[in-house]
């Protein structure tokens, strides 16, 4: 063991060499200088704060290297603040460390443990303390204390009952109903056939009445992506080769995985991707998952016709959009 | 006695008069602070926090935390006529029309950032030195606090203006609380009011963002600089430098002085990067809206691990009895996180647990002679990194024509493998180095000066290394291992035999070293 055997000596802390601005007084006005020159460059950054601020056009651009075109106003308010506040602290650290005493000092540490005597007075103390309050005795008291403490905390949890209202049904619905017209997302526009091409990719909505406003949170579970493709290019089964119309299949935009829009279509492949984790969606297959932390397919929308040649839903979607919960029978 | 002098002096008596902090304020002012550039890293942390204060109360004069739609009309042309929320609005309205509010906004951010990069580095600096020890373990706990709040704060900050980067990952962050077990969609619906996104979580996060957070953080951060205050800070071996001793320079004027000059240097480098560097341009994104992601989609760093490990998981979900669990978000989202910031805050417990050494300890180790816990952080660091990589793989796949495929499988097979791999070639790396210190003790410092004996043999000259040196590479301890019995005296198999021999085998392990030279071995090289 190491600490039996004799270890080489602690030469102790080094002696003092003392620098240029401590023996000679030139070094030492030299030092000095340095330091407010180095504040005096702080000041000057200030003037371009502030000039900047005051005279410059927002909508002045000039061209420096690496940076490319940048809005001048932006760069030099920015710079002088910058030059500012660092030249404040170049200065003052290089005032301590050229004219402020450099001689290391040393302080003696103290065990963080108390004294014993504190510790037994402590404990002297809080035995003494629980004697008087007798919490030991007074089994009614304790336990009655204990019951409301445990019931108090219910209060504040039961006002936080009020941020949102229940689930519900709410998780599991979209406005799609039976001949819902799709529409452009922009642009609000009913789409026939004819106006995709095939390979055409689209991002359609179900259509409101005029004048009515879509929320957010509807967007959020509506969102559905039109492809058109040849019809000989699906490999589905036939129940899910009767929700396509014309070779037009619609999917869920909103990813299974974690809600993200699938936003990316590769037309030579023809797979659906996720920009957020990269679930890949194979649209040949009814979305099936080809790669990525997905667990389950796109949900597929049914699509058809109604009678003036628009495509509509031909019923709502037969599972939730969107990514896993709970109560989510996935089957 | 000047003028000058009175004046202290009057100011001094008055001050002390009414609180008596005479006594406090001598003892303070003296307190001695050792220097060292790794004892910065805190600091810049620090500072950070006191720039973030200022930017943001700033950037609040004209935010407007609300969902409520507007149609915008600004000065930033494309986005004229669009529809868009109040507080995206308002960001732009912050970015081009309130002269400096860009700055201040990219000065928030950019101080955001180096916050949290200092957080970790300062992380890394005090668990690799062994900063964590009795009796710091409480302030070891504090810090991972702070960091996971600070994950938090950053993450809640960056999704503020509603753009459409930031709206996404509020999108990712309410399927992780949706698909928790049993509880997930009502937790969600109470957070966002209702659906997702609604219109209540922008004006909730805000009051948690500006209030209730730096508040804790606030509290944190005092208690944190109260027990440095308190403790006296740990120190680097060296000549002079024992456990009982602290050796340094003195808080006034010295350190004030070196300590406040560089929180204006940490300032005036974050308003440079903040002029010269546009980070989260958040009009280029358009604002936020479910049916749309812009390719490329990334967190910032500190988040971007987790969604690193969210990418890779593979794609399990359990379906049963009409219900679902969602492995696939539940373990890289929560149960990894959760292990990895539960093992960090306790590792100062466990490794004095393994150890069996329950002393105070203020000089710092050096990393290569604790190479167990050298190899653990290795391990620890190249599993997040790789997280971290595969955080962006779609932007490194992009840069380097590699598939996302290809960067996929990488993260997926490496997470596993190279880890260990770290852990092993670290502790190598450390008993090499323990090796090398120990020549360099023995034998001294090679000149590469080669002299030619008269045997016509070429030898270098070796120059001895100074006491200083000598007793900087060897005052360290080296372990002992454990020797916990299986058997008590009489024979009989004592309670926990298999705890105490896992014990004593990870303790072997913590204890392996390369002897390091004592006074004797010296000795004995100088008769040679």
């Amino acid at each position: 063991m190491s600490s039996e055997l004799e270890i080489i000596k602690d030469p102790g802390v080094p002696a003092h060499i003392h620098r240029q601005a401590d023996l000679d007084p030139k070094a030492e006005q030299k030092a000095e200088r340095q330091v407010a020159i180095l504040f005096a460059l702080s000041s000057l950054g200030t003037l371009l704060f502030i000039y900047s601020y005051t005279f410059l056009s927002e909508d002045l651009f000039i061209f420096f290297p690496i940076l490319g075109t940048t809005n001048a106003k932006q760069l030099f308010l920015g710079l002088g603040l910058a030059f500012a506040l660092f030249f404040i602290g170049a200065g003052a650290i290089h005032w301590a460390k050229t004219l402020m005493p450099d001689e290391e000092v040393i302080a003696m540490r103290h065990e963080m443990r108390s004294e014993d005597e504190d510790r037994r007075e402590l404990i002297k103390t809080a035995k003494q303390g629980a004697a008087a309050a007798a919490l030991g005795r007074r089994s009614l008291i304790k336990r009655s204390l204990g019951l409301s403490l445990g019931l108090v905390g219910l209060s504040p949890l039961l006002l936080l009952r009020d941020l949102g209202p229940l689930p519900g049904k709410k998780l599991e619905t979209t406005s799609w109903k039976t001949g819902t017209r799709l529409v452009t997302d922009p642009g609000d526009r009913p789409i026939k056939p004819s106006d995709l091409e095939v390979g055409a990719v689209a991002q359609v909505l179900p259509a409101i009445k005029e004048g009515g406003h879509r929320a957010l949170s509807d967007i959020g579970k509506d969102a559905v992506l039109l492809i058109r493709l040849r019809q000989e290019e699906f490999q589905l089964d036939p129940e899910r080769l009767a929700m396509t119309y014309q070779g037009i299949i619609a999917f869920s935009k909103i990813c299974s995985h974690m809600g993200c829009a699938v936003a990316l279509y590769e037309q030579t492949t023809k797979h659906l991707l996720c920009p957020c984790h990269q679930s890949t969606f194979d649209v040949t297959r009814a979305a099936k998952v080809i790669f990525g932390p997905s667990a389950r397919p796109l949900p597929q929308l049914a699509i058809t016709v109604d009678d003036e040649g628009y495509l509509v839903a031909q019923s709502p979607f037969n599972e939730p959009v969107g990514p896993s919960y709970w109560e989510r029978n996935s089957q | 006695m000047t003028a000058r002098e009175r004046v202290a002096g009057t100011v001094a008596n008055y001050v002390d008069e009414r609180t008596g902090a005479a006594k406090w304020m001598k003892k303070n002012l003296n307190k001695v602070f050792p220097d060292h550039w790794s004892f910065l890293l805190g600091e810049i942390a620090l500072y950070s926090f006191i720039i973030l204060l200022l930017s943001g109360t700033f950037l609040t004069f004209w935010f407007d935390p609300s969902q409520r739609e507007v149609v915008y009309e600004g000065s930033y042309e494309p986005l004229n006529g669009i529809e868009m929320s109040a507080a995206y609005a308002s960001t732009l309205h912050i970015s081009f029309e309130v002269r400096g509010g860009l700055l201040m906004r990219q000065i928030h951010h950019w101080a955001a950032l180096l916050f949290m990069v200092a957080i970790v580095v300062h992380l890394l600096r005090v668990y690799f030195t062994g900063a964590f020890r009795k009796p710091r373990e409480f302030n070891w706990i504090i810090g991972v606090g702070l960091l996971t709040l600070g994950i938090v704060e950053g993450f809640l900050g960056y999704s503020l203006p509603d753009d459409l980067l930031s709206g996404t990952g509020v999108r990712i962050a309410q399927a992780i609380i949706q698909a928790l077990p049993v509880v997930g969609s009502y937790l969600s619906f109470f957070a966002f009011g209702g659906e997702f996104p609604g219109e209540a979580f922008i004006p909730r996060i805000y009051t948690v963002h500006v209030l209730l957070l730096p508040g804790i953080f606030l509290a944190l951060i005092t208690v944190h600089l109260m027990l440095v205050w308190y403790q006296k800070h740990t120190q680097y071996p060296g000549p002079g430098r024992t456990e009982k001793n602290v050796v340094g320079y003195p808080l006034f004027p010295v350190y004030m002085a070196k300590a406040g000059g560089f929180f204006f240097i940490v300032f005036g480098v974050t308003a440079f990067l903040s002029a010269v560097a546009s980070i989260n341009p958040v009009w280029l994104y358009g604002p936020y809206t479910p049916g749309q992601v812009s390719a490329g989609s990334q967190p910032d760093w500190y988040m971007g691990w987790l969604d690193g490990l969210v990418r890779m998981a593979p794609p399990i979900e359990t379906h049963a009895f009409g219900h679902t669990i969602s492995w696939n978000i539940l373990i890289p989202g929560l149960i990894i996180p959760g292990i990895m910031f539960t093992g960090l805050a306790l590792y100062p417990f466990i490794e004095s647990w393994i150890s069996g050494d329950k002393r105070e300890h203020h000089i710092l180790d050096r990393p290569r002679n604790v190479p167990n816990r050298t190899a653990l952080g290795a391990m620890a660091l190249t599993f997040t990194i790789v997280a971290l990589l595969n955080g962006g793989n779609d932007i490194i796949a992009t840069t380097f024509n590699l598939t996302i495929n290809q960067m996929m499988w990488f993260s997926r097979i490496g997470i596993l493998v190279l880890p260990p791999i770290a852990f092993v070639v670290t502790k190598r790396l450390c008993l090499s180095l323990q090796r090398a210190d120990r020549d360099l003790v023995l034998h001294g410092r090679e000149t590469g000066t080669l002299m030619r004996m008269p045997s016509g043999e070429f030898v270098e000259i070796h120059e001895p290394i100074s006491a200083e040196k000598a007793w900087t590479l060897t005052q360290h301890e080296q372990p002992v291992p454990l020797e916990l019995e299986d058997t008590d005296a009489r024979g009989v198999r004592r309670p926990g035999a298999i705890k105490n021999k896992l014990r004593n085998r990870m303790s072997r392990a913590h204890a392996v070293a390369v002897p390091k030279v004592n006074a004797q071995d010296l000795k004995e090289i100088e008769h040679h």
